[in-house]
């Protein structure tokens, strides 16, 4: 990291404007932290006094427990707020709903949203920290991140990689985090998936858009499959996902393909057998559930560096 | 009737009478005086020095909002806007509440506009409620002061209803204008391209304009009727407009002080300001647009000011409405692209006030002597920015708040009355 290096953002709205410097000062974070999760008492003081608001106006598992498990192993008072609950089904704008649970001083405020850009809007009208939860079809940040701190683990590196990122690039927020910090760090970026999935002007950002499976994961150190989301099918993009699997779905054989000491990775939650098979998603070169471990790390080291503890 | 009126030592620039000369004009009784008319003892006086004298601005689209939104624009404030950015005419679109498309709503604007400070011609609804199904009374409207129709903000879907249109508006010499996009291709909130695939945006491409564009020049092409294309943005677009015109089509078209001035850049940080149909695109659709100016393949340069207040910009992006003001800010826009040798001076006047009158046909676009005395004075050299405070509609939704402008119209004169003057 270059000398006199200092994180300074006030918010992590996404990975764009992060530095390759902000990046590893995260990750190197998020290892320190890790451990506090394996000790028998799984809490350390660090952010006691400190509010916390999970305001999720997406439905979200494992992303908000992840934030809530990551928030309160750093003693942090957490309060919950999920779409069905808040004043938005009554006509309130996000802008005023921000306001109002800024008057109430919260320090740091984590947001799911549909709209891509809330985020960025929230955070120009509240005095907390904001922390960007996965907008729209825009960025999460945080899954990114801890994508990673994963290949960072198995790889000891985040440079000179091959990433190849399979499936839906166009709908994949997750997909579009991976891709800018990827390549930020210094690594090759691949993707496929059908013409319907991928949005134009990728390219110029520095991605290799292949036109076969195979040109996109031979030799690739990590496959990364990404869900397909049922809920879009409104749009003509798919004719089914019997013929999705057949094409697009990352088979035993497809993973062949790649290095024999490649990384398979998944943000969750798996269509088993549409985009990823049983057998990859729990063979021996997943780390899928490794994610999900190095997400709580991660959201700790996100939480500490944003109230400016460090 | 205002006093007579001498504006002095200007430079008069009047294509339409091939005029671009240093020189004197009279105003008596509200027109045009011959050069040569005996000077009233009564007569004030503006130096204008420095400054052009052009035939009034006219802006052909333009959204006022009332009747049923007053609260973002009504025609006293938008006409007021328009004096200010040196217009005295302006077309407003029937997407009102409730929308202009019979006689009772075109009577309720005529009535507003009595007393407005600039002249407003309504353009009624192609179909009725613009909801793409039935025509509406093209005779009766047009007997009651309308000078074109358009379901504007929403694409004829039905090209026979479209065919039926031109056919029938031809009858009562109704102009036509489309609002070229194909529905199904414009569901996006931004131009395709890579700015919204870094934004996470859903994107309009291209071909849902060219698409319908294309239509409209088929059908207009076929029967032999007239079709004016509004808010054109793209490269593809402008390239069939030339060709067609080329080939003899009756095709007129405009396009937007944003679209040759701003590229899809101006959406990042998710700016609502930077919304509107259709889209901002990229850079080389924005020189192909300027492109387009210079070669005539464009008659009209018009702002589709539609003014929104925050509480339909100050949302999320996918949220906010299209729209963005203009009248304010199109003629510092339009002296840019002079600036830039874009365009001339005559092209600049065309675009702004002869063409649009010829198209719509109206008075008004010359300077002609006996004409009604709508001028413009334009100082082309005087700089300032574009702050909220001096906005004179009643929204602030422009992407070009805190811009520095060059030019602007430091008076403007409609029927020889003073409707605006800068300090």
């Amino acid at each position: 990291m270059t000398t006199g290096y200092f994180f300074s953002h006030r918010h992590i709205l996404d990975i764009e404007h992060l530095s390759a410097d902000d990046i590893t000062c995260i990750l190197d974070t998020a290892e320190s932290f890790k451990e506090i999760s394996a000790r028998p008492i799984k809490k350390v003081p660090t952010l006691r006094g400190n509010t916390i608001i999970n305001l999720f106006f997406e439905p979200s598992t494992r992303t908000r427990l992840s934030f809530e498990i990551a928030a309160k192993r750093m003693s942090a008072d957490t309060f919950n707020i999920s779409a069905s609950t808040s004043s938005t089904t009554k006509g309130e704008t996000l802008i005023d709903t921000a306001r109002n649970i800024s008057a109430m001083n919260p320090d740091i405020i984590i947001l799911r949203h549909s709209f891509s850009g809330a985020p960025q809007m929230l955070s120009q009208h509240v005095n907390a920290a904001v922390i960007n939860a996965g907008d729209g079809t825009h960025e999460h940040p945080s899954q990114g991140l801890l994508d990673m701190m994963t290949v960072r683990e198995h790889k000891q590196q985040l440079h000179d990689l091959k990433i190849a990122i399979i499936g839906d690039i166009l709908h994949s927020r997750v997909a579009h985090s991976d891709i800018l910090g990827f390549l930020r760090m210094g690594s090759e970026v691949f993707v496929y998936g059908p013409g319907t999935l991928i949005p134009p002007g990728l390219q110029e950002l520095g991605v290799t858009v292949c036109s076969t499976m195979k040109e996109a994961v031979e030799d690739a150190d990590v496959v990364m499959t990404l869900r397909i989301q049922k809920e879009r099918q409104n749009d003509p993009l798919l004719p089914s996902f019997r013929e999705y699997a057949a094409e697009y779905g990352v088979t035993a054989k497809v993973a062949s393909w790649a290095r024999p000491d490649a990384l398979i990775m998944h943000p969750g939650p798996i269509n088993r057998g549409i985009e990823l098979m049983p057998d990859v998603a729990d063979g021996p070169q997943s780390v899928i559930l490794d994610q999900v471990t190095n997400g709580v790390a991660v959201r700790m080291a996100l939480l500490y560096l944003v109230t400016g503890k460090h | 009737m205002p006093a007579p009126l001498l504006i002095t030592n200007g430079r008069i620039i009047d294509p339409a009478n091939t005029v671009d000369c240093i020189g004197n004009l009279l105003i008596v009784d509200g027109r045009i005086a011959a050069p040569d008319t005996a000077l009233p003892a009564d007569v004030d006086e503006i130096n204008a020095q420095g400054c052009w004298m052009v035939p009034g601005l006219i802006d052909m689209h333009v959204h006022l909002r009332e009747p049923g939104e007053e609260y973002k624009e009504d025609i006293r404030s938008g006409t007021q806007a328009a004096a200010a950015g040196g217009f005295t005419a302006v077309a407003c679109m029937p997407n009102t509440k409730p929308v202009n498309d019979n006689r009772a709503v075109t009577a309720l604007i005529l009535a507003q506009a009595k007393e407005a400070d600039a002249r407003v011609y309504p353009i009624a609804a192609i179909s009725k409620k613009s909801q793409g199904s039935t025509l509406t009374e093209f005779g009766e409207l047009k007997a009651n002061g309308v000078v074109a129709v358009s379901d504007d903000g929403l694409p004829v879907r039905d090209s026979q209803l479209m065919r039926r249109a031109l056919e029938y508006a031809d009858d009562h010499g109704l102009l036509v204008i489309s609002h070229s996009e194909e529905p199904s291709l414009s569901n996006g909130v931004m131009n395709e391209g890579i700015v919204s695939t870094r934004l996470g945006l859903k994107g309009i491409p291209n071909a849902a304009e060219s698409i319908m564009v294309y239509r409209e020049i088929a059908l207009a092409e076929c029967l032999g009727k007239r079709v004016h294309i509004a808010h054109v943005s793209t490269a593809m677009s402008t390239e069939l407009i030339r060709s067609a015109k080329a080939r003899g089509v009756q095709v007129t078209a405009e396009t937007a002080p944003h679209y040759f001035t701003l590229t899809d850049e101006a959406v990042t940080g998710y700016n609502t300001n930077a919304k509107m149909s259709p889209p901002l695109r990229t850079k080389e659709d924005r020189q192909a647009i300027q492109q387009g100016l210079a070669d005539g393949t464009f008659d009209a340069i018009a702002t589709d000011h539609a003014p929104h207040s925050i509480l339909e910009k100050e949302v999320e992006f996918d949220r906010a409405m299209n729209g963005i003001i203009g009248l304010e800010t199109s003629l510092p826009l339009s002296l840019a692209l002079v600036r830039e040798g874009v365009i001339n001076e005559q092209r600049l006047v065309e675009l702004l006030s002869m063409q649009p009158a010829q198209i719509l046909g109206v008075e008004g676009g010359t300077l002609s002597v006996g004409a009604r005395a709508d001028v413009t004075v334009i100082d082309p050299e005087l700089r300032f920015t574009y702050t909220e405070e001096q906005v004179v509609s009643k929204s602030r939704n422009s992407p070009f708040l805190g811009a520095k402008l060059q030019g602007r119209a430091v008076y403007t004169i409609m029927d020889g009355r003073i409707t605006h003057r800068s300090a």
